[in-house]
């Protein structure tokens, strides 16, 4: 069981969440959007949504960069496991607070709103309650790691996350004796993964989707050719007559 | 391929080439994200239709389908061309028209029959057991259950129900009140048929075959200024906006061109590139303002004051310092200015009086036909009185001589326009002149330095008759004394200076209206020098704003009293443009037969419906305007001081206006008591209302056999638009929750009507039945019993036409009717059907009487030179000439669907026309048997077939003279033999010009001209009222046969409006201690304008207009006025006065002026409004702090001109005179949880 949940589950989780994705963008490209309803009612949206997505994104990249960077990098620079299990409590737990008060008067407003409500989808709700029980279980994560703060246990988790990307078969094994609340929150989590392309939460990626390159665009008029037109060949000499 | 595949293309350079120096890039990448956007303008379809109730705006659409679903419109843009200097008609249309179609699948489209709850229950449990009518009949008898859903009018509890219930029971509560009651006490409302002619003409067909009554709505719109049938005989004619273009001086008066006639707007625009000149008149920056060259901000309510000082000034420069040839010539041929009127004597001062008519002098000048209807002027010619050709005497009676040649009998006349000079006058007599100026109150300039009455010197010339020695004097003298000008012949209040402030000039005007003297100047010599100039292209485009106050006579008469002595009437460019709900319904002579029924009998019940729904809906019980109050100090000698119901039950009763119902018993038992006593039916009914067995139900409106039992409101929102004194028709006509927070007269110690029966207590909920025909979901259907689900605009087959283009075009069917709904055709043509099936053996064949005032255009409108009422001995009651006339009317209510679906035979035998006019239609009736078919059988078999929609737009097409070249020649030629001349060449050449259904559904047609109107169509000319007048020698409907500026009848002159003059807003005392809250300061004017963001082609609960502006209901406040009651921008506000309360958000702009509030016009409750703390119910809409107040002049008639006409003449309900208290709410309630408490004003009510 304990292998299924945490050695094949993941690839289910990851699988459905990017191939979802996928499909959802390619079929439906107009549902890919954050739905806000700030139309219907300004108040609590913005502290909330403000704190919200402050919190959650330091959580989110505090996560993918202290998981899934090889333990030997945090060697080379030379940062003890106390003093990254530290950083880790104490930004996360401050990210996590700030993300849990502005989750919740979100979830407030959702719920209480009857306007907003009535315009809400199962989903909309559903995932907001699964990111706010997660930053429950990873708030209460806080308290076991303040009882060893050496930082072996997060090395467990470290070498569990590189081990089911770099498909290691005995990744589960890593984790198997942490505490209850570590796998509940791990659990949750791998789930918001299976979910995410059927939620709004879609919108993370349309956040690395930003329309960065237009500021570093070559010109100041885009012209779009003819749908007809070839693609020009690789390395094909680009100058044009104005040159 | 894949979005995303397409979009991992960052390894690879989707750049092609560069240009622009590199600042420009081709690129090639993936572009099939354009096609959602390509595939939402895709259509399977265009249909052509447009908007087809309120708006005149006449605009032909196109409307796209997508998969059977209607999903946008664009402007059509494909009108016939104008003539080579003139630009085109299109773009016309608006973004109100453009939001239509989200009203088809709105959630606020009725999409079944609809039946309150509790009626629908207790009717199942009835039809269990009973038939139908005698179900209706138990239910009305039995009065708690009669209440048990009346009394929750208005406060939900619709229950679907099936075509064939809600039928039923309509047609079982129309038989039972016919045969109980009197089929005139079934009622329909519909409004502006010319927007939607066969939809209107289905139910009025329906009504007038069971003898129903249809109400006008131009009067109870206000819309129709009653200067213009004084003036002109003529409800109103106006140049088509294309004419605006021809003009050299454009003066916009209170209309807001761009904002409510967008459509037409762009013509301004041209007339301006092109150099007219333009200013415009109105107390708010308007967005007209901005197109002017000067803007005059004349204080509200005082535009007759600055019309006058305006003719002040034409006058003395144009007409008295320095003759303008062209403007004489044609005062002399087309104005009143040269006809003699007698000067009273009263009490040693002296008025003028009636016109001098042949009747009054000796020898009646030869004159044997109507001597007492021709008026009389002298002639240089031949050094005599002489009755020119053309009053309204040569009209009837005789032919060839009512015309406008300058003769008199043959002989050639040059009629004297004034006697001032020396060797012209016999004497100077001083003549008494009433003035208003010092009458007014509140914010309105009082000027205290003029008295009541002024005395000014006129010459005059005297006649010895067989009457004694009479003295006269031209229209023109007594105008020019009337307008303060001093002529050299002494006397006080006349001034020939500009800044003396005497009555008339502009600094006295200055005063009144704060428009400075030398501005009011400037434009008033601009406008003459121009018309002067041009041969009258000078012109006055006036909107709603100015005739929507009580004295609005006074306002419009000062336009018109403009234009004529500037000769622009009648010529191209130039003329009165009036454009407020326009009733141009172009083919009228061809639609009324169809409308009216007249196909199968005659004549149809008319009413002016603002004398009904005053006394229907008792606001007459609340009246505080008394007679005396406007009365003239000059008034001849006269029973006066009675109250306003009293004067309208006297003009009932003296055959002037219409009633309704009409006499107190059943008409179908008066008849059938006639014929059982042997006697003709008019002597019968002569002879039992002298004797008072019979009574005139307009006596006693609240006796329970008086009261309409049944009203159908169709194309027309009544109770959340047009119905003046909204809490008054909650509380009385429909007797649910009302906030109405005044007393009447009863309780508040007043002074009661004298004519009108008082009843201690006034009933509650005096309609049996009320069913609305609608798409939507409006405040009416809210209140409404049984609602039908009609076809939206764009579902349903249909003609429209208007006064602003010459065009006739089509409302189609895009798409057939959405969920349950059908067009009002059919769902007339299904409650005919079930009416037909239920009804023999309880109504067969029967004889109804038709009480028909007298009416104007037909030989009857010259029946009372003098005013007599029968009741007082002053007459004997002949029908028809002293009295109604009362016409059997033979019905068969076993056959009403099958005469509602057939051209009966009456058309056959009496031909068609209109407007006095007749000629033989038999070819048209005879290819109408061709076109359409004949019914094979019924009790109408073998007459042809009006089945659809579009066999009853066949039907208009054919018989009128605009889309039937050849009975156009044949009315020019029936109306030249009144004239004596020749006018069929105006239809020349167009004998073979038929326009079809089909043709207009390819292209708007243009019409062809007709004697129906004023204009013509030509290639040379814009269509222009007045036109064939001028040009063609066809006398004006009036007594004078001209453009009649003095009015002589005897009402006329006691209310003081023989002449014009500035009467200042009346205090209609609304605002009273009992009313008022502590505290609550802010009192302000209460104006009603149309809006922006809905109205005509569009409501207010359209969602795209609600977006543009607040989202539901605004008033409009000034920066100054909502400071000191500390409102700020968006406040909910709550407006009241005695007559109810509404609630709104503010907008505090710089655009109003201090003193006054805007409320655009029909903004509903319907929509995001509030309870009212002061009543407790919903927030009202406008019209629930008005109430319509009548004026005894609007009641004349049997006076050429002044005689009734449906939608031509009668009272109007006026508004703008109100006054309301504005202040800041305290709690928003928006009434949507248990209901648990009671304002403190109702409470004390009950």
């Amino acid at each position: 069981m304990h292998n299924f949940l945490f050695g094949i589950f993941p690839y289910i989780a990851l699988g459905v969440g990017i191939m979802g994705s996928v499909a959802r963008y390619d079929r439906d490209p107009f549902t890919w959007k954050s739905s806000s309803s700030q139309m219907l009612r300004r108040k609590q949206l913005v502290l909330g949504s403000v704190l919200f997505h402050i919190g959650v994104l330091v959580i989110f990249f505090g996560h993918l960069g202290g998981l899934l960077t090889p333990i030997w990098v945090f060697d080379a620079l030379g940062i003890s496991h106390g003093a990254k299990q530290l950083l880790a409590v104490v930004a996360g737990g401050i990210a996590g607070i700030m993300a849990l008060i502005g989750g919740a008067m979100l979830f407030h407003r959702r719920w209480t709103d009857p306007r907003i409500r009535k315009t809400s989808s199962v989903w909309d709700i559903a995932i907001l309650a699964m990111l706010i029980a997660q930053l429950v279980l990873g708030l209460g994560t806080v308290f076991v790691s303040l009882g060893h703060l050496d930082g072996h246990e997060m090395v467990k988790f470290m070498s569990w996350a590189q081990g089911i990307f770099t498909f290691d078969g005995a990744a589960a094994d890593h984790i198997f004796n942490v505490a209850l609340v570590f796998k509940l929150h791990l659990l949750l989590g791998l789930t918001i993964i299976l979910v995410f392309p059927f939620t709004r939460l879609v919108h993370l990626v349309s956040g690395f989707a930003a329309p960065i390159r237009y500021l570093l665009r070559p010109g100041f008029q885009i012209v779009r050719s003819r749908r007809q037109t070839a693609l020009p060949k690789r390395n094909a000499n680009k100058s044009t007559t104005a040159e | 391929m894949s979005h995303l595949l397409d979009r991992l293309n960052f390894l690879q350079s989707n750049e092609l080439e560069k240009f622009s120096n590199g600042h420009g890039h081709v690129t090639r990448e993936n572009r099939d994200w354009e096609d959602t956007y390509r595939n939402r303008w895709r259509h399977d379809k265009i249909v052509r239709s447009t908007h087809g109730v309120n708006c005149t705006g006449s605009c032909s659409w196109k409307i796209y389908v997508k998969s059977g679903i209607v999903t946008w419109e664009t402007q059509q843009t494909d009108y016939p061309r104008t003539r080579a200097d003139l630009p085109n008609h299109e773009p016309r249309g608006c973004a109100r028209g453009a939001s239509y179609s989200w009203y088809l699948y709105s959630a606020n489209r009725v999409k079944n029959p609809l039946v309150r709850g509790r009626l629908m229950k207790i009717w199942r449990k009835m039809r269990e057991t009973l038939d139908p009518i005698a179900a209706w009949t138990k239910l009305q008898a039995d009065p708690i259950l009669r209440a048990s859903y009346v009394e929750t009018r208005g406060k939900g509890g619709f229950v679907r129900a099936t075509w064939d219930e809600a039928t039923e029971i309509t047609a079982a509560a129309n038989a039972y009140t016919a045969k109980t009651y009197g089929p005139d006490r079934v009622f329909g409302f519909s409004p502006i048929p010319a927007m939607s002619m066969v939809s209107y003409a289905a139910g009025s067909r329906y009504l007038s075959l069971m003898g129903g009554v249809c109400m006008s709505f131009y009067d109870w719109y206000c819309d129709l200024p009653p200067a213009s049938p004084m003036t002109w005989g003529e409800q109103t004619d106006v140049p088509e906006s294309a004419d605006w273009y021809n003009s050299g001086y454009l003066l916009l008066w209170g209309s807001n061109v761009p904002q409510t006639r967008t459509p037409d707007a762009h013509f301004y625009t041209e007339a301006r590139y092109k150099g007219t000149k333009s200013a415009v008149i109105c107390p708010d920056y308007s967005e007209a303002a901005k197109f002017g060259d000067v803007w005059l901000n004349a204080k509200q309510g005082t535009d007759a004051a600055l019309a006058m000082a305006f003719g002040h000034v034409i006058l003395r420069e144009f007409h008295l310092d320095r003759q303008s040839e062209y403007f004489e010539d044609y005062t002399r041929k087309y104005s009143d200015f040269p006809m003699l009127v007698k000067l009273d004597e009263k009490d040693g001062k002296i008025i003028p009086g009636r016109f001098l008519r042949a009747d009054d002098l000796d020898g009646k000048l030869g004159e044997d036909n109507n001597p007492e209807w021709k008026t009389v002027a002298y002639d240089e010619t031949s050094k005599a009185f002489v009755a020119p050709n053309g009053s309204v005497g040569y009209r009837w009676g005789e032919d060839g001589e009512w015309n406008l040649e300058e003769r008199a009998h043959e002989a050639e006349t040059y009629l004297k326009m004034s006697l001032v000079l020396e060797e012209d006058h016999d004497d100077v007599l001083g003549v008494d002149f009433p003035y208003f100026g010092g009458e007014a109150y509140g914010q309105f300039a009082t000027d205290a330095d003029h008295p009541d009455v002024l005395t000014r010197n006129i010459p005059v010339k005297k006649i010895k008759s067989a009457q004694g020695e009479i003295a006269v004097a031209t229209v023109f003298d007594l105008f020019c004394a009337n307008y303060g000008l001093d002529r050299g012949l002494g006397g006080d209040w006349v001034t020939d200076d500009f800044s003396n402030d005497m009555p008339g000039t502009p600094a006295w005007a200055e005063k009144i209206t704060g428009v400075p003297a030398d501005k009011i100047a400037h434009v008033a010599r601009e406008f003459a020098d121009n018309a002067e100039k041009t041969n009258g292209k000078s012109m006055i485009i006036i909107g709603a704003a100015m005739n929507h106050w009580f004295h609005m006579d006074m306002n419009y008469r000062g336009v018109i009293n403009m234009l004529v002595m500037c000769g622009c009437v009648g010529q191209s460019g130039g003329g009165w443009a009036h454009y407020v709900g326009q009733e141009k319904l172009r083919p009228q002579t061809g639609w009324q037969p169809l409308a009216f029924a007249l196909d199968w009998n005659r004549p149809p019940r008319h009413m002016n419906s603002t004398s009904a729904w005053y006394a229907h809906t008792d606001q007459w019980r609340y009246e505080t305007l008394k007679a005396d109050e406007i009365l003239s100090p000059t008034a001849p000698e006269g029973d006066w001081d009675i109250s306003l119901i009293d004067y309208n039950i006297r003009a009932e009763r003296m055959g002037w206006l219409p009633s309704a119902p009409q006499l107190k018993t059943n008409p179908l038992e008066v008849a059938k008591a006639a014929k059982n006593a042997g006697k003709e039916i008019p002597a019968y009914v002569a002879e039992n209302l002298k004797s008072g067995n019979l009574e005139m139900s307009c006596e006693d409106p609240d006796n329970p056999a008086n009261w309409p039992r049944n009203l159908f409101v169709w194309r027309s929102n009544l109770l959340g638009s047009s119905g003046k004194g909204h809490e008054y028709f909650l509380k009385h006509l429909l007797g649910t929750d009302h906030g109405v927070l005044g007393k009447d007269l009863g309780e508040d110690g007043g002074q009661l009507p004298k004519e009108a029966k008082w009843h201690k207590d006034a009933p509650r909920g005096k309609l049996d039945l009320l069913v609305t025909i609608d798409f939507r979901m409006s405040t009416t259907a809210v209140y409404s019993d049984i609602v039908l689900p009609t076809a939206s605009w764009y579902e349903k087959d249909d003609m429209n036409t208007s006064d602003m283009h010459p065009f006739i075009h089509p409302l189609q069917a895009a798409v057939d009717p959405a969920y349950e709904s059908k067009s009002d055709w059919e769902i007339f043509k299904s409650i005919a059907k079930k009416f037909q099936e239920i009804t023999p053996g309880y109504l067969d064949k029967e004889t109804d009487i038709v009480a028909l005032p007298i009416l104007h255009d037909t030989p009857a409108e010259i029946a009372q030179d003098q005013v007599k009422d029968w009741k007082k001995g002053e007459c004997d009651l002949i029908p028809g000439k002293t009295a109604p006339a009362y016409v059997a009317v033979e019905r068969d209510y076993t056959a009403i669907y099958d005469r509602f679906t057939a051209l009966g035979p009456m058309l056959d035998k009496l031909g068609n026309g209109g407007k006095g006019i007749s000629w033989d239609t038999q070819e048209e009736i005879d290819n109408l048997t061709a076109l359409n078919g004949v019914q094979l059988d019924g009790a109408a078999a073998g007459r042809p077939k009006i089945e659809s929609a579009i066999d009853a737009c066949e039907i208009i097409l054919m018989l009128a003279p605009e889309t039937n070249g050849n009975v156009a020649v044949k009315a020019w030629k029936a109306l030249s033999k009144a004239t004596g001349r020749e006018h069929a060449h105006l239809a020349e050449g167009e004998h073979g010009n038929k326009i079809r259904f089909h043709d207009i559904a390819a292209q708007p047609r243009k019409i062809i001209s007709s004697p129906t109107w004023s204009g013509i169509e030509s290639e040379k000319v814009s269509y222009n009222a007045g036109y064939t007048n001028v040009h063609e020698l066809i006398p004006w409907r009036t007594l004078t046969g001209r453009q009649q500026l003095y009015q002589d009848h005897l009402w006329m002159l006691a209310f003081g409006e023989g002449f014009m003059s500035y009467r200042p807003p009346v205090d209609l005392k609304t605002i009273t201690k009992d009313v008022q809250d502590e505290g609550d300061n802010l009192v302000l004017n209460f104006i009603t304008p149309h809006q922006k963001w809905g109205i005509h082609s569009t409501y207010s609960d359209n969602l795209l207009m609600l977006t543009l502006n607040r989202g539901g209901p605004v008033v409009w406040i000034s920066e100054v006025d909502a400071k000191s009651a500390g409102i700020v921008d968006n406040d909910w506000i709550e407006v009241y006065n005695a007559n109810g309360a509404l609630t709104a958000r503010a907008v505090v702009s710089q655009r109003i002026k201090e003193g006054t509030t805007f409320m655009y016009h029909a903004q509903e409750k319907i929509v995001n409004t509030p309870g009212s703390e002061k009543t407790g119910h919903r927030g009202g809409i406008h019209n629930s702090v008005t109430r319509t107040v009548l004026k005894p002049t609007h009641m004349i008639g049997g006076y050429a001109q002044q005689s009734y006409g449906f939608n031509y003449y009668g009272t109007v309900g006026s508004n703008r005179d109100e006054f309301v208290v504005i202040r800041k709410m305290k709690k928003v309630d928006w009434l949507d949880k248990e209901k648990s408490w009671k304002a403190p004003a109702q409470e004390a009510a009950k």
